[in-house]
């Protein structure tokens, strides 16, 4: 695959595909799966660019052998019987190519396949993740219920170790596409399906819903952030705690603020008395860089201005406007803020 | 003959054309101000007429299916499900037969929404934006069948009888043997 690769230059790859290469490209496989789904494309290019060669030196060669000069009249053919047994032979061989280039593509795809579906390990890290118009809940399901870990739109997974997601979708059919770690896969309603992934190199790479999902899609990101299992085990850690406790006088009013509005109709802190599933758990999200399915750095204005009016920022989005008074505002950011 | 026929033409095309109104989608709603602080009655007993809140235009959210849509998912977010069960009614009463205690017209519901009501009905004032509660309130009414059959939604997925199409086995994914474990 690599191999292949090298042929084309990385600037005019960088060309082709503007987006930041690290974080979201199709032909820079942080994980097996991906570079398998690579390999296939470099294989698939490569053939069709010899057929596209090919038919363009046929078509050269034709217009040149066929010249027609103005003036003369166009000669009247004859039945040539020699001539005519010769052209059949050579469409039967076209035909015959053709069939065997797209039997070898059919292959290598069924192949790359079974590379990127099959899994052996019996002890991956196990994660739901469930489409929501339009965010990512993520779940790191476990039997003890307490042991459970919930987030949104921010996987953590640690660096060489089998993962395998179990699928679902609150709503609307929604896709899961990070193309640095693997293909793109469908989270249907009522449907619950899986795959995995493995990836060997750490880093944040970035994912998009690829099912057009209603209003908001385009907003619909996530990140996987790769990491070495024991930053992943003190993360989960750190995730598996309640809400920390607000410290400042500001912070404990944002708690009652948060408690006595709408807030508490959709969100979960645990350790407080909101516990609703509708919205992202915001036990932690202090933790997260980004908000509103990465669509908003995590800070104070941004959080401030997303509690406001979301439908200013994601139009349609579900979450309502929430005209606080100013002083509320400030001590709901500064206990969210708070949460780490 | 003919004329009569084109005059039948003419009208027929009209009312095909009247029946076109396009459905609006409000995408921004209006953030929930504090107009409704003087119409929550803190009992039967006020001064002058008894006033109930009056609905914003009523094409907004009793004649636009989105929003009645969004009526019953919220019914079922906010748990009014918990008490009212989808209609049939439970700890709370049932809201798909004709008897209303506190009135059927929209703002009654409304009324009762965002007050509360004695003997269990929580108020969601300051817990729900006040289209939510229009949106709520438009559901409610299509339960008892008040609002036109175009508007109202469906019955919800766990009422069938059976399970829905696209429900299937949950798959695994191929190649696993045994259960996943939790990493330690």
């Amino acid at each position: 695959m690599n191999a292949a690769r090298s042929l084309i230059p990385d600037h005019l790859l960088a060309q082709a595909m503007p987006l930041d290469p690290g974080r979201h490209h199709v032909l820079h496989a942080a994980a097996a799966q991906a570079a398998h789904v690579e390999w296939l494309y470099w294989v698939i290019f490569w053939i069709l660019f010899l057929v596209f060669i090919l038919m363009i030196a046929a078509f050269v060669r034709a217009g040149a052998k066929a010249r027609v000069e103005a003036d003369r009249p166009l000669p009247i053919l004859e039945k040539d019987e020699k001539a005519d047994r010769q052209a059949g032979w050579g469409v039967g061989a076209a035909l015959g190519i053709t069939v065997i280039t797209l039997f070898v593509i059919l292959v290598v795809s069924v192949i790359t396949g079974k590379r990127v579906e099959g899994l052996t390990s019996k002890n991956p890290v196990t994660i739901q993740i469930t489409g929501h118009q339009w965010w990512w809940e993520v779940t790191y399901p476990n039997s003890e219920a307490d042991q459970t870990v919930t987030t949104a739109n921010e996987i953590h997974v640690p660096v060489g170790t089998p993962v395998v997601v179990l699928t679902n979708s609150n709503d609307v059919i929604h896709s899961f596409w990070a193309p640095n770690i693997t293909g793109k896969r469908d989270l249907l309603p009522g449907y619950s399906s899986a795959f995995w992934f493995e990836i060997d190199k750490a880093g944040v790479y970035h994912g998009q819903c690829a099912e057009f999902c209603g209003l908001q899609h385009a907003h619909m990101g996530f990140s996987v952030i790769a990491q070495s299992v024991t930053d992943f085990q003190a993360w989960q850690q750190q995730q598996l705690k309640g809400a920390a406790e607000p410290s400042t006088s500001e912070a404990i009013r944002g708690r009652e603020v948060f408690l006595t509005h709408a807030c508490l109709m959709c969100h979960t802190i645990r350790g407080t008395d909101a516990g609703s599933r509708v919205g992202p758990d915001l036990t932690h999200v202090a933790s997260r860089n980004m908000i509103a399915a990465e669509t908003l750095p995590n800070t104070a204005g941004a959080l401030a201005g997303w509690i406001v009016d979301p439908q200013r920022i994601k139009p349609g989005t579900q979450m309502s406007p929430n005209p606080l008074a100013p002083d509320d505002l400030q001590a709901v950011v500064a206990y969210l803020q708070s949460l780490h | 003959m003919r004329r009569v026929l084109q005059f039948v033409i003419l009208l027929g095309a009209m009312m095909a054309v009247a029946s076109c109104s396009r459905e609006d989608r409000i995408l921004r709603q209006p953030p929930s101000a504090n107009d409704t602080l003087n119409t929550i009655q803190i009992s039967g007993l006020n001064p002058g007429a008894n006033l109930i809140p009056t609905p914003p235009s009523s094409n907004m959210y009793q004649e636009s299916a989105y929003a009645v849509a969004e009526g019953q998912k919220l019914f079922e977010e906010y748990n009014c499900v918990g008490c009212h069960a989808h209609g049939g009614g439970g700890i709370g009463p049932p809201l798909m037969d004709r008897n209303w205690i506190y009135g059927s017209e929209p703002g009654n519901i409304f009324a009762t929404i965002m007050q509360g009501r004695p003997n269990g009905m929580p108020s969601f004032r300051n817990r729900i934006p006040e289209y939510q509660a229009w949106e709520l309130a438009a559901y409610v009414r299509s339960m008892a069948g008040l609002l036109p059959k175009g508007v109202s939604p469906n019955r919800p997925d766990q009422m069938n009888v059976k399970p829905s199409e696209s429900s299937t086995p949950e798959q695994t994914p191929t190649g696993i043997t045994g259960v996943p474990e939790q990493p330690k």
